[in-house]
């Protein structure tokens, strides 16, 4: 750990606290994990709409001429496959094939990119790009200058007046009257878009999507939303210790279409076939699963909580690809004792039809 | 959510769970200020009905959403009851924790550990200072 330094704050920090928020350090920002509480927060965001902030991920922006051409070798998904104006998400890896983040890249034009990546990864990411930052592309961490809110859940298009943004979209627009970055993405399972703004245009927003409707979210609901629809979670699931192959994102990874860093330590594992993989399951005993906990017949669970959706304890794990099959019955130790559970289809959580 | 409070019929310990003593039997719970720090309890396992507890030692578990706590026996005796309304309903502990949202009865094995445990006005205090 890096020694003692004062914990950054959002634009949004005095609106949290107004607002009975729990505040917790989070990669180095006081951030809000709950306010009325995860459970109702998390059912509000399935039902209606949720507003987080996230002014604590990382903006990395990145100019000039060779920015397309340096993008495609550092990062493992495929820009050709997107236009201006559309958003991915990718993986920076390193040569074992291991992500050093996951993030969504913006592509504004050929010359121009905004990566988007966690806020517990920005100094690493800068780190690795800088390293290999050609003379014709210019890198600027912005993550202080910019803040995000994230809007989530099925009146949240509505909300914004925006029903006709595709996914992975992203367009300039008004909105609560300050401008805005808009884009189609975000991390809970359900539509919505993620907000970058200002510093001083993040209150009036945050005030504008509240008056709408919208409940004020905290972290606590974004990690169990995440969850149920198995999104990973970089420090949890994803790891300098696991493949983006093991972590089941073989599919942001363009291994024939392109060369990238880490690329060559992915083919060959993609040949050798028979990896770990990272599954979800849920428990058929009553237990709450936990990072950490051994899987038995082999394994390790990587997140885990109980489902507010579900009502069951659900989590994600890195097993042998003899157990990853759906409907493998496996164990966990709890603390101690053993309790059941069984390896499900991803996502966990499925809207039912309406 | 309830208020704050630490009802002065009640004795309390330094883990944040109160015990009150009726007789030879004391009923054990969690404070307010357990309750808010721990979060929506989402799972209650308690020790079962017939065992013997010991003072400071472990007679469950509850766990939120988020962390897990392990319950500290402010007395020491047998379980004679356990609170299984809340099962489904966990979120009682966090409502009304010094009411429906008890977690287990026990008969007293040795009474005059009551003496050992502070007041109300002793926990607020060391609550005041944590």
């Amino acid at each position: 750990m890096p020694e003692e330094t004062a914990l950054r704050r959002t634009p949004l920090h005095d609106r949290h606290l107004a607002a009975g928020a729990r505040i917790v350090p989070f990669a180095g920002w006081e951030m809000p994990v709950q306010y009325e509480g995860i459970i109702p927060e998390h059912l509000a965001v399935r039902s209606h709409a949720g507003v987080f902030d996230v002014s604590h991920m990382g903006q990395l922006e990145l100019r000039g001429a060779g920015t397309m051409r340096f993008a495609q070798a550092a990062l493992s998904n495929d820009l050709d496959r997107i236009g201006p104006g559309h958003a991915q998400y990718t993986l920076l890896l390193e040569d074992t094939g291991c992500p050093v983040d996951d993030l969504i890249v913006y592509r504004f034009a050929d010359d121009h990119l905004l990566l988007v990546v966690n806020a517990s990864r920005t100094d690493a990411d800068h780190a690795w790009l800088a390293e290999g930052l050609p003379s014709d592309v210019t890198m600027d961490d912005r993550s202080t200058e910019l803040a995000m809110l994230a809007l989530q859940g099925p009146a949240a298009l509505t909300l914004v007046e925006l029903p006709e943004l595709a996914p992975f979209g992203f367009t300039r627009a008004e909105v609560c009257g300050v401008p805005a970055i808009v884009a189609r993405t975000g991390y809970t399972g359900e539509p919505g878009v993620e907000l970058i703004c200002e510093p001083e245009h993040a209150g009036p927003l945050w005030d504008g999507l509240l008056a709408a409707g919208a409940t004020p979210c905290g972290l606590g609901a974004r990690d169990t939303l995440r969850l149920e629809v198995c999104y990973p979670l970089y420090g949890n699931d994803l790891s300098l210790e696991r493949t983006a192959l093991e972590a089941g994102l073989g599919w942001v990874c363009a291994l024939d279409a392109k060369d990238f860093v880490g690329a060559a330590a992915l083919r060959s594992q993609r040949e050798r076939g028979s990896h770990d993989r990272l599954v979800a399951f849920r428990m058929t005993d009553r237990n709450i699963p936990r990072q950490g906990m051994p899987i038995s017949p082999s394994g390790e669970v990587t997140s885990g909580t109980k489902s507010p959706s579900l009502g069951i304890g659900i989590g994600m794990g890195y097993v042998p690809a003899t157990s990853a099959m759906p409907g493998t019955q496996i164990e966990i130790d709890v603390r101690g004792r053993t309790a059941a559970a069984e390896v499900a289809k991803k996502p966990l959580y499925v809207k039912e039809k309406t | 959510m309830s208020d704050a409070t630490y009802p002065a019929d009640l004795r309390y310990n330094e883990a944040h769970d109160w015990a009150r003593v009726e007789g030879d039997v004391a009923t054990f719970g969690i404070t307010w200020y357990a309750q808010d720090s721990l979060g929506e309890v989402v799972y209650f396992s308690p020790t079962t009905a017939g065992e013997e507890i010991s003072k400071d030692g472990e007679y469950g578990e509850l766990e939120s959403t988020k962390a897990v706590s392990t319950l500290i026996a402010p007395l020491s005796g047998e379980v004679v009851e356990t609170n299984d309304a809340l099962d489904g309903n966990e979120s009682t502990v966090n409502d009304d924790p010094y009411g429906a949202g008890w977690l287990i009865k026990v008969r007293l094995s040795d009474p005059s550990e009551v003496d050992t445990l502070m007041d109300a006005d002793a926990y607020q205090a060391f609550v005041d200072a944590l």
